[in-house]
């Protein structure tokens, strides 16, 4: 083996160790956002309108439960990205990133479009289809939320695209991919917080509705 | 145009087109959405653009970091350039006092560059409370009018905070490479990072002051944050980017302490430093966030009206359903989640450097190794479990006094373990009173009033009456000075020597400590006083019937006599000590590892590895040894072992 593999794997190891350490760390910014849900909330959640089209209803909780699935789905590509460099396989890893890229841009247009919503009002766009960041403790703790982890999910896409693109111009081998290790790791943090989060928006405690509902 | 060309001038440059670009961003897009550009027609000047105002100062932060290079090396391997790192100068052709305005990955500079800008931040803090103390002299003044008399305790109070965590910083980074035998971190490029992103954290401190100050206290509560002035945003984005530092400047110390170790150095051959240091980084890299998210929380709802802790809801709200619910207790909870723990890993580094200091000029082995290094984790651990004892008064829930009064009190324990290993230590031996062992000794002295005043404010009972009152002030400085600031500066003198080559004034060090520490006594004796005679916290005057005239003045004169020490110290080792005697590589026969190279260090320290073969603290053990310097190295040191003690 020569110096330099060696000083790279002595640097992986070192960068492995780093990078769980600030796991560890985002785990009590995301536990501190949990916190806040349940001193703030408690038994409750906010019970949302039904999405009307035409005759159909669908209930406000189909579209996360749906993006939820595409979030956690999207961590399988993330492994075969990863396994696929790890392999040598060029082709494989391009078209799985890609897929991961394209599942968390679902799932971030469902955050954007579903829960966030938009919506006119007198010629203004406003938040808030079916809730409003100003909508008291539910609203701030849901935007409060799902905001912070959007924030990870749109840094975990920005990670893909550098990964996706350095691995086009053959930057990574099979021994040496630490960039998409990591990029990996942080991927399957964001799904693993919003493992946590899901629940805790959408199906824990009785359900409130708005004021003259 | 030299001057031009340095990393902090770039950056500051960098910093103000980031802010314009920030400003522009928010206003421009306000327009866009048929918005208008000022967000409340109600205020004036820049208090009615608060939210272009918040990500200006983001993007201030943004731009000061690429204008001072701290991220030029990872924006390249974004495009997948591979840079070089070098150990040395990174500008070839920069003198060596430019490497200290520039980013550069050594951590001895990187150390010196903590422990500087700390020092500045401690001056500027410490100058505000010259102030405010005037205003404090005598009864009934209107020296300082109240508002800005609010504005500039809370100043005081985070860039105080601040300077303390740049100083730990600076042990840190400086300290704990040299004492495990490694050349450096384990992220050099995330530590000039974590050093570089408290320069614009603590220009949006300083600047805070001017956009209109804030009057909260650096507590910063809601509501009365939720209402305060705009600089209390600027307040919140300044602790948010300096606790960023702290928590990727701990995550570097704990993979450097865990991998980095020289051969032989089993976790109990460490230096008890570099133990403390491992239980501040552990604190610093969790804790952190709960700060940062709640001053995070506040800077929402004062801008998007995200009502986390308003009980009311907001009254602005046009689509007001569930209206409400919110709790300031919440934010309480949060902010003392770390600000709690933070209080110990303020101390910690300090303490460990008196338990360092200790056996060096006792000349005798550190009494109780194991239970000093096990005591710096016990602290950290049980400091977790501590934090609503500042909340007793809060309107929190009653079931939750005794047992935080009783995890309060259990910290007494491993500090108490601390002590006696100090008096142990002293015990018997034959004492050198050189100046940083004089400021170990005083550090001892006040923290032990900081320790003994401490359980009648963990204690239900007596906290009901003291809190908020000036005895609390007493206390904290006493923990702060003992705690941080004398172990602070006996470090400051003590690596002097190893840091310069040059040894500084010892005449005038003994002055200033002989001036500090009673003056010190006084002053938070004073303050005790003062408090349990009925003077409040965060009050900008006090009545004539109160009868504390005379404990204020001697409080504000003790105050003027540190900063006048404070003034000596730094003419004696920036100013004198440029001429003075050179120090040779171990004026105080330390068995440390980095004293056993020449002063001032080569850029790479250890050419050699340094190989562990005994204890750390065997002083005065004939022919026990610490060190060894692997054979095949090229010869760097006469005599390939050091042994240590008389």
């Amino acid at each position: 083996m020569t110096a330099v593999a060696e000083s790279y794997q002595v640097q992986t190891r070192r960068n492995r160790m780093g990078f769980w350490l600030f796991f560890l760390s985002e785990s009590f910014l995301f536990g501190g956002l949990l916190v806040a849900r349940y001193y703030l909330w408690g038994n409750t959640r906010p019970s949302m309108e039904d999405t009307v089209i035409g005759p159909l209803h669908i209930s406000y909780q189909v579209i996360p439960l749906m993006i939820t699935a595409v979030l956690l789905l999207s961590s399988f590509f993330m492994n075969r990205a990863e396994v696929a460099i790890a392999n040598d396989d060029r082709k494989t890893f391009s078209r799985s990133i890609l897929l991961t890229v394209l599942m968390g841009l679902i799932f971030l247009l469902g955050v954007l479009i579903f829960e966030w919503g938009w919506k006119t009002v007198d010629g203004q766009i406003v938040l808030g289809r079916h809730i409003s960041p100003t909508d008291g403790v539910f609203g701030a703790v849901l935007y409060g939320m799902t905001g912070m982890h959007a924030l990870h999910v749109v840094s975990g896409l920005v990670l893909l695209m550098l990964v996706w693109n350095l691995g086009r111009k053959g930057h990574f081998s099979p021994e040496k991919h630490w960039g998409v290790e990591a990029t990996a790791i942080y991927w399957h943090y964001v799904d693993l917080v919003w493992v946590f989060f899901y629940p805790a928006i959408y199906l824990i405690g009785v359900g409130v509705h708005a004021a003259g509902h | 145009m030299r001057v031009l060309k340095l990393g902090l001038v770039q950056g500051v440059f960098g910093g103000i087109l980031g802010w314009l670009f920030g400003f522009a961003l928010v206003i421009g897009s306000r327009l866009l959405l048929g918005l208008p550009a000022q967000w409340n027609p109600n205020l004036t000047g820049l208090a009615a653009y608060e939210p272009a105002v918040v990500v200006a100062g983001i993007f201030f932060v943004v731009g000061f970091m690429i204008g001072v290079g701290a991220v030029s090396d990872w924006l390249k391997w974004a495009r997948g350039i591979d840079t070089p790192f070098n150990h040395g100068a990174r500008i070839p052709g920069t003198s060596e006092l430019a490497r200290y305005f520039n980013v550069d990955y050594s951590h001895k500079v990187i150390g010196i560059q903590y422990a500087i800008t700390g020092v500045l931040l401690l001056g500027v803090g410490g100058t505000l409370a010259m102030i405010f103390r005037l205003q404090l002299a005598q009864p009934e003044l209107n020296f300082v009018p109240p508002d800005v008399f609010n504005t500039m305790i809370s100043a005081h109070g985070m860039i105080m905070i601040g300077g303390i965590l740049l100083g730990v910083g600076g042990m840190s980074n400086y300290l704990v490479p040299l004492m495990i035998g490694a050349n450096d971190m384990a992220f050099p490029r995330l530590n000039a990072f974590a050093y570089w992103i408290n320069v614009p954290g603590a220009l949006l401190l300083c600047v805070a002051m001017v956009i209109g100050g804030w009057n909260t206290g650096w507590t910063g509560y809601p509501p009365l944050s939720a209402q305060a002035p705009l600089g209390v945003q600027y307040f919140f984005l300044g602790v948010f980017f300096i606790g960023l530092s702290s928590i990727l400047g701990s995550l570097n110390i704990i993979v450097t302490t865990m991998t980095m170790r020289s051969p032989g150095m089993s976790l109990f051959r460490m230096p008890v430093f570099v133990w403390s240091a491992f239980a501040t980084a552990i604190i610093q890299l969790t804790a952190t966030q709960f700060i940062g998210l709640s001053f995070l929380m506040v800077l929402v709802q004062r801008i998007l009206g995200m009502g986390f802790f308003d009980p009311g809801g907001p009254v602005w709200s046009e689509v007001d359903k569930w209206a409400g619910g919110g709790n300031p207790i919440l934010f309480q909870h949060m902010f003392w989640f770390y600000s709690h723990p933070a209080v110990y890993l303020f101390v910690l580094p300090g303490l460990g450097i008196i338990s360092e200091l200790l056996p060096v000029f006792a000349r005798k082995p550190l009494f109780g190794y194991k239970w000093i290094a096990m005591s710096s984790m016990a602290i950290a651990l049980v400091g977790f479990l501590v934090w609503a004892h500042h909340m007793f008064v809060s309107g929190m829930s009653n079931y939750l006094r005794v047992p935080f009064m009783m995890s309060t009190l259990l910290v007494a324990v491993p500090t108490g373990v601390k002590f006696f290993s100090w008096l142990g230590t002293l015990w018997g031996g034959r004492i050198e009173f050189k100046t940083p062992m004089l400021f170990a000794l005083g550090a001892i002295s006040v923290f032990l009033i900081g320790g003994l005043t401490g359980p009648p404010l963990g204690t239900v009972a007596t906290d009901l009456n003291l809190t908020d009152t000036y005895y609390v002030v007493g206390h904290f400085h006493a923990t702060m000075f003992g705690g941080f600031i004398f172990p602070f500066l006996a470090a400051l003198y003590y690596w002097f020597p190893k840091a310069t080559g040059r040894m500084y004034n010892e005449r005038l060090g003994q002055l200033h400590f002989w001036l500090m520490t009673p003056a010190f006594w006084v002053m938070s004796l004073g303050q005790i006083f003062v408090g349990m005679h009925g003077m409040r916290r965060r009050i900008a005057t006090y009545e004539v019937g109160l009868d504390i005239g005379t404990a204020q003045m001697m409080v504000t004169i003790a105050g003027f006599v540190i900063f006048i020490s404070v003034l000596i110290m730094m003419f004696n080792l920036f100013v004198l000590a440029r001429r003075g005697q050179r120090a040779g590589a171990n004026p105080w026969r330390s068995r440390g590892l980095e004293w056993q190279v020449p002063s001032p260090m080569p850029e790479m320290t250890y050419p050699a590895t340094p190989v562990v073969v005994g204890e750390p603290y065997d002083y005065g053990k004939p022919g026990s040894i610490y060190v060894q310097f692997a054979p095949a190295a090229p010869a760097l040191h006469t005599g390939a072992s050091i042994t240590g003690g008389d």
